[in-house]
């Protein structure tokens, strides 16, 4: 295997013999991938059902017995990890990662199946470990996403006990996994593209996920060790991040500990970990969209520098989930100049897609109508960004509804969206069969309407200054009643929107087996996962050779041709070289 | 993306310009097997792994309100009646780069075929790696007897001894797991596995030494000779 330019990788591939190897121990990616996607969305479903028993309790105070207000956080903290570690992460690297990118780039599996195979079976051992604090005394966690010591581990924080261990435990096995999967999605995009599939080739999607998973690889390791160091604290009783303190009328054994140390470790993972979940969605959008406008995308080059300038920036901002612990001046101007420096090419990703539209051959399918969406929810969570990212302003709604309607917009509902638009879209080539269009479009607009109803009055009772986290927020008197109604409509818009995903699942199984058989390559994509000899693809993906690539992934409305498209490993004729442009100036 | 078919060599010229040809080519970006890629870029985030425990070591240093111990002194054997500050550290540094010597000529011999002394080399290097560990575990059993804890010891501030734990132990860890890792490709060394395959791996856990050598001599200058 050593030094060929472009290694092809029969050798390595291991084919299944058994239905556990086929479908269990299975080495290939596209099982993988599976696997993967179906775990991240069992605890993502987990982590919907709590969010709508907080919603029950704030939309309903005083209705529901069994919400305690130790219960309450627990449900809090609980949605917040799941979501954003083991659904949003683990869906979009180990799933989608793991499917797209040998085909896209047009390589045969990843470049070490196995380890690929036992990041699958490590992340899932770490679902199990969470999931385990759930039974254990005490429950999980009630510390919030953000696990802040000193209350993490202290008496009165509930799940102190055995909740924070567990959760802990289960973040450093998550890393474990993800570092195994992720060494091997970046070094397949280095090493394992095909003839002809230069970098600069590639599809966004790729793009995407190989920033995140850098980004991923260097960030993760703040939390790993900051894991480790608050399991210290908490088991051997390590001051590392507990200062002296007096806690229920007893002074404790820590003294001379940081807990603003946790805080800026925490966030050079937590921020790097928000563009970890954004990059991939970027890029699945930008291929959605410009498959269903028929229209290449607009700026590709701007679109690649633009991922990876937004993956440099995510680790020089982190403080600016920080100014409320306060910091020197100096420090807040150079985390609010960072932060909003970081708008400047996520402008031009959004300025570019909205072009990518303009004057296309727009066919409004389900997966069209989702990125189209996320244009909206990302654009509204990247304005309220700008206002939180000035620290005068962050000050005072940093502890309110407006931060959790921002985050919500931007990381939540948007990476969602781009999520359902890309397994609609990709729905027939993991199954060769079509999903039900009606169903689809009730889905899409029970979504995002309902994503509006529950986050658009968020934003306003956050200017009023409710504060977030409250169990209730009983008799204050700069909270208008009109407040307490609001939250009532935003309950009955969240249940609504997620019971309307039961309308998805459906449609995933319905179609599974009723839909309509697909096809090859039924959107008219020109990207290589459509050209594979099999749909679905089958083991080691391109039959007997590997597919040779002559262009970018984005000749659609070309004039002159047959279909308004032409697929990745066409060869240029000599047609399109006198027809006008040369192919070299178009990427 | 300039020519349609660029005629690709695995060896490009050196310099910015050839790092460029190497990023734009359709071929593998860097001119080495997929597993050596792959150590490069785990060591690349077991450094930002190691860098956070020390700068969370440099941080309690600065938070703790009791005085941080005088290093030279905690590590400080009496040997024939004369004493001797941090001399145990000083030959533990010195084994294990002397380890790394062994194993860069292991990676020469075996590129070179000589499959005799390519074992002999990485067993060697194992060896010193194990007695490094050894003299680890003596010097904390050591830190152990006098009382030394990670949550308080007799001389100061409590987050020396919790620093001292974590980060030499995780250290030590990786040692261990380097030394295993060592034996068992001198094993397969040895049985001939790597005859068709090459011998890569031989420089790849060689990789994977030199990094956890080059991590102690960091870990030596900020926590025994600050």
């Amino acid at each position: 295997m050593q030094n060929v330019a472009i290694a092809d990788q029969t050798v390595e591939l291991h084919d299944p013999q058994t239905f556990i190897t086929k479908y269990v121990w299975s080495q290939d990616h596209k099982v993988i991938a599976i696997q993967y996607s179906l775990t991240a969305i069992f605890v993502g479903l987990v982590a919907l059902v709590l969010s709508g028993l907080m919603r029950l309790q704030l939309g309903f105070p005083d209705t529901f017995d069994f919400i305690t207000p130790s219960s309450y956080l627990q449900f809090v903290t609980m949605h917040g990890m799941i979501m954003v570690v083991y659904l949003l992460t683990a869906l979009l690297l180990g799933g989608f990662g793991n499917y797209m990118i040998p085909l896209m780039i047009g390589a045969r599996d990843m470049v070490f199946p196995f380890m690929n195979m036992l990041s699958f079976w490590v992340y899932l051992l770490s679902v199990i470990v969470l999931m385990a604090s759930f039974f254990v005394p005490g429950g999980p966690t009630g510390a919030g996403w953000t696990l802040y010591p000193p209350q993490a581990i202290l008496e009165g924080t509930p799940g102190s006990d055995w909740g924070i261990i567990l959760m802990l435990v289960s973040l450093a096995i998550f890393i474990v996994a993800f570092t195994m999967g992720g060494l091997n999605y970046v070094t397949t995009v280095i090493q394992a593209r095909t003839h002809g599939m230069t970098m600069m080739r590639m599809p966004l999607t790729i793009w995407g996920i190989f920033t995140a998973t850098i980004l991923g690889l260097l960030a993760f390791p703040a939390l790993l060790v900051s894991a480790i160091m608050m399991l210290f604290d908490k088991i051997l009783g390590t001051s590392f991040f507990m200062p002296a303190l007096v806690s229920l009328g007893e002074n404790l054994d820590y003294s001379g500990g940081s807990p603003v140390l946790f805080q800026h470790l925490f966030w050079f993972f937590g921020h790097p970990e928000v563009y970890i979940v954004a990059l991939p969605a970027f890029g699945m959008v930008s291929d959605v969209l410009a498959t269903h406008a028929r229209k290449n995308i607009f700026g590709y080059r701007m679109m690649v520098w633009a991922i990876v300038g937004i993956g440099g920036l995510s680790f020089v901002v982190w403080a600016h989930h920080m100014y409320v612990s306060g910091m020197h001046p100096a420090f807040g101007f150079f985390f609010a100049t960072t932060t909003l420096i970081i708008a400047v090419p996520t402008a031009i990703k959004v300025y570019n897609w909205v072009l990518t539209l303009y004057r296309g051959n727009i066919q409004l399918t389900v997966p069209m109508l989702f990125a189209i969406g996320f244009i909206f929810t990302f654009t509204h969570g990247g304005l309220t960004g700008l206002f939180l990212g000035n620290v005068t302003i962050d000050l005072p709604l940093s502890d309110t509804y407006f931060v959790v309607a921002h985050f919500h917009m931007v990381m939540g509902v948007s990476p969602v969206m781009v999520l359902f638009a890309a397994v609609y879209h990709w729905y027939p080539l993991f199954t060769g069969r079509m999903f039900n269009e009606k169903l689809g479009k009730a889905h899409f607009w029970l979504t995002f309407l309902g994503a509006y109803a529950v986050y658009l009055p968020m934003h306003y009772i956050g200017l009023l200054g409710v504060p977030r986290r409250y169990f209730a927020m009983g008799t204050t008197d700069f909270i208008p009643e009109s407040a307490f109604t609001l939250n009532a409509s935003i309950t009955v818009s969240a249940l609504i929107v997620g019971l309307s995903q039961l309308i998805f699942l459906y449609n995933l199984f319905w179609s599974l087996r009723y839909g309509k058989p697909a096809g090859h390559n039924p959107w008219g994509a020109t990207s290589l996962e459509w050209q594979t000899p099999d749909v679905p693809p089958h083991h080691g993906n391109w039959g007997k050779e590997l597919p040779v690539v002559y262009r970018w992934a984005y000749d659609y409305g070309v004039p002159g041709v047959e279909q308004d498209f032409i697929p990745q490993n066409h060869p240029v004729t000599d047609a399109e070289h006198t027809a006008g442009e040369p192919e070299g100036s178009k990427a | 993306m300039t020519a349609q078919s660029n005629e690709t060599t695995a060896y490009t010229e050196p310099g910015i310009k050839g790092m460029v040809s190497d990023w734009v080519g359709d071929k593998q970006v860097f001119d080495m097997p997929w597993g050596k890629l792959m150590m490069w870029l785990f060591l690349l985030s077991d450094t930002f792994i190691f860098s956070v425990f020390l700068t969370g070591y440099m941080n309690v240093r600065l938070s703790a309100t009791d005085s941080w111990p005088n290093t030279s002194e905690v590590f400080a054997l009496t040997i024939f009646g004369s004493h001797l500050p941090l001399v145990l550290i000083a030959i533990m540094t010195f084994i294990l780069i002397t380890s790394s010597g062994t194993m860069a000529m292991a990676v020469n011999f075996a590129y070179s075929g000589n499959k005799r002394v390519t074992v002999i080399l990485i067993t060697l290097t194992a060896i010193l790696g194990a007695s490094f560990v050894g003299m680890q575990a003596f010097e904390w059993s050591k830190l152990i007897e006098e009382g030394v804890r990670p949550w308080e010891n007799p001389f100061g501030a409590a987050q020396f001894g919790s620093a001292f734990f974590m980060i030499t132990g995780f250290h030590g860890l990786h040692v261990t797991g380097g030394v295993i890792y060592l034996l068992v490709v001198a094993r397969k060394v040895a049985r001939g596995d790597y005859d068709k395959k090459g011998y890569a791996i031989v420089e790849i856990v060689g990789l994977y030494w030199h990094f956890v050598d080059l991590v102690w001599v960091f870990i030596f200058a900020f926590f025994y000779l600050w």
